[in-house]
């Protein structure tokens, strides 16, 4: 019964989902609304799971004396006090709250500085790809030069065909081969949605018994 | 002049022929400018205040429309014919449950627009439509078209196709799988990525260090995560076997709740249900950046031997895997996202490409009915190709000439 209600509630609810693709109908289409509210109202409660296995861990890592259980108090305390500033605040809608103030000036720049950090390692990593070793990794060299010229005035004055070629090498070879994968990953879905839907693939549920 | 019954002298009688012939010449020159005057004075003239009545849109027809929910009607007509003189701003759309009264606005379309849907309609009931033509102040009518009712389909006729392609596809996957179930041997190409996964784990337990397995920001309806998911029930019991710590940080609590029971799962399948730690497969934030700050943090202190990356990844996925790289660990990436396949090829040991991913169970697990779902999957693939090469020399041949363009149109589906 454990695992054999999960696997119906799956199918029901896989084979209704594949099913209102196909009718149009307002009593079919209304329901099937309604099934993607309730998923909205699942994902708020979940929420509240991650927040507890958040502080269940951290404490953990507390009351243990782990080693890095200095992070565990800095994350709790930005926890608590975010959440208390954002409750309890009296004008924690104004803009001007504390709760906003600090989503402003510390999350946000942040979030900006490790967003920014991929320009550093795009560098490193195209450092690391760019060495002509193979002729695979050679051609890859050779035509990122190509695309990146082509992409920058500079490269219509080197020459003129430059531009076009970039354009040759990202609407033919590489939207070419981006198709492939793409179909290939469509049909990778289904399958794998086919495969849960009919119980045949369980793994998801922790085990194939 | 010739008062008194005076005769008219010579003198006088040329006087009068130079008056005529003068009265002539200025009636030849004059009159033309005068007539440009004319002209002139009417342009001059104020606009005449009576109305200019636009010619309606003509051909009006209503039908249900095709293929919806129910609750509207399509309109189709032909252009005012002053459209082509720019007088026509527009068309409005009147409606009215009866033929000779109570229209009322329904809705408005630029000029050029030759069709409305008109919905908010109860299914069932019948309506009467107008159309005009405006420019803004004056409307003029078409004739009213009606009664039409409204009504839903059960059964959308342009997704046939698709509906056939899905048939085909589910036909081959339960072909394969009883295939499989009945003991047929099948064949499956390497997946180096996965081959590596033992090595990996057994690397780790070599290190005494952890693995970290990393499925992804987007959410449980996404497939690529739920691939991951699969993968890591695999990975949990090889972890399991080794007795290897698995790192799991989620960025969705879903995903995390689910991720949690499979490792779960597999460590109790293994025969080690102690091993399990709820600890070791926890949240750590739904947001992009904090949550690459988190798992970088991870990397660098804990210093896993190996880390797995499967499912969705977006901008932070380079982030993770060149910070994975500078702690030395062995990477294996897996994604279907096309645009940072390049980061992980560039920064991973080995990267799963695309349906590579949705594969990976199947392979790693071994089982037969899985592997007979992905020889479905593949033979449906293999279909998709001869089909998209026969498109290609049909398409080939019809830009040249060779064939009529549009020899294939019966077979068109148009709902």
């Amino acid at each position: 019964m454990r695992r054999r209600l999960p696997l119906a509630l799956c199918f029901i609810a896989g084979i209704f989902t594949a099913v209102q693709y196909f009718i149009p109908h307002a009593a079919v289409q209304d329901f099937q609304e309604q099934l993607l509210g309730w998923l909205m109202t699942l994902l708020a409660f979940a929420f509240l799971l991650g927040t507890v296995s958040l502080i269940r861990l951290h404490w953990h890592k507390i009351r243990n004396r782990a080693d890095d259980r200095g992070y565990s108090f800095v994350a709790l305390a930005g926890l608590t006090t975010m959440i208390g500033l954002g409750l309890f605040h009296p004008a924690h809608h104004s803009p001007d709250s504390p709760f906003n103030v600090m989503f402003q000036n510390v999350q946000v720049p942040i979030e900006a500085t490790m967003f920014s950090l991929l320009a550093f390692y795009v560098a490193s990593a195209a450092f690391r790809a760019f060495r002509a070793r193979t002729l695979e990794a050679t051609l890859l060299l050779v035509a990122a030069c190509v695309v990146m010229l082509g992409r920058v005035p500079l490269g219509e004055l080197i020459h003129e065909q430059i531009p076009i070629a970039t354009r040759w090498i990202l609407e033919v070879p590489n939207l070419a081969s981006k198709r492939g994968v793409m179909i290939g990953v469509g049909l990778g879905m289904m399958a794998t949605s086919l495969k849960i839907i009919l119980g045949i693939e369980r793994a998801w549920m922790g085990g194939t018994d | 002049m010739f008062e008194d019954g005076a005769r008219p002298s010579a003198a006088g009688f040329s006087m009068w022929a130079v008056v005529v012939v003068a009265m002539a010449l200025a009636a030849l020159f004059l009159c033309p400018a005068l007539a440009l005057a004319q002209e002139d004075l009417e342009v001059a003239e104020p606009e005449t205040t009576a109305p200019v009545l636009l010619a309606p849109p003509r051909g009006l027809s209503i039908v249900d429309t095709r293929n919806d929910r129910g609750g509207s009607v399509t309109l189709t007509w032909e252009l005012s014919p002053d459209e082509a003189d720019g007088l026509v701003t527009g068309y409005e759309i009147h409606r009215s449950a009866d033929p000779d009264t109570g229209f009322a606005f329904s809705g408005r379309v630029p000029a050029g627009s030759d069709t409305y849907r008109d919905s908010g309609l109860e299914d069932g009931a019948e309506y009467y439509h107008k159309v005009a033509a405006t420019d803004g102040g004056i409307e003029s009518f078409s004739e009213i078209v009606g009664p039409t009712v409204a009504f839903p389909q059960w059964f959308n006729r342009a997704r046939i196709n698709v509906l056939i392609a899905v048939i085909i596809f589910v036909l081959a996957i339960v072909y394969f799988v009883t295939s499989a179930r009945s003991g047929k041997e099948l064949f499956i190409r390497r997946l180096p990525g996965l081959d590596e996964v033992d090595n990996a784990v057994g690397r780790a337990t070599e290190m005494g260090k952890p693995i970290l397995y990393i499925s992804g920001l987007s959410s449980i309806s996404d497939v690529a995560t739920i691939a991951a998911i699969n993968i890591l029930g695999e990975v949990a019991k090889k972890t399991a076997e080794y007795n290897t710590r698995l790192i799991v940080p989620c960025a969705d609590p879903i995903v995390m709740a689910v991720e949690q029971e499979v490792v779960k799962e597999a460590y109790a399948e293994v025969g080690r249900p102690d091993s399990y730690n709820d600890d070791d497969v926890f949240y750590l934030t739904r947001s992009q950046f904090a949550y690459v700050a988190g798992v970088n943090g991870i990397m660098v202190r804990q210093r896993p031997a190996t880390i797995l990356y499967m499912g969705m990844f977006f901008a932070e996925s380079l982030v993770l895997a060149e910070t994975g790289a500078s702690v030395g660990a062995i990477q294996i990436a897996g994604t279907d996202a096309v645009t940072q396949l390049p980061f992980f090829i560039t920064s991973c040991d080995y990267t799963l490409i695309g349906e590579e991913l949705y594969a990976a169970s199947a392979y790693l697990s071994r089982e037969p009915v899985l592997l007979g779902g992905l020889k479905g999957q593949d033979t449906v693939k293999f279909v998709v190709g001869v089909l998209l090469i026969i498109g290609f020399i049909v398409a080939t041949l019809a830009a040249t000439g060779a064939i009529p363009t549009d020899f294939m149109a019966p077979l068109y589906v148009t709902g």
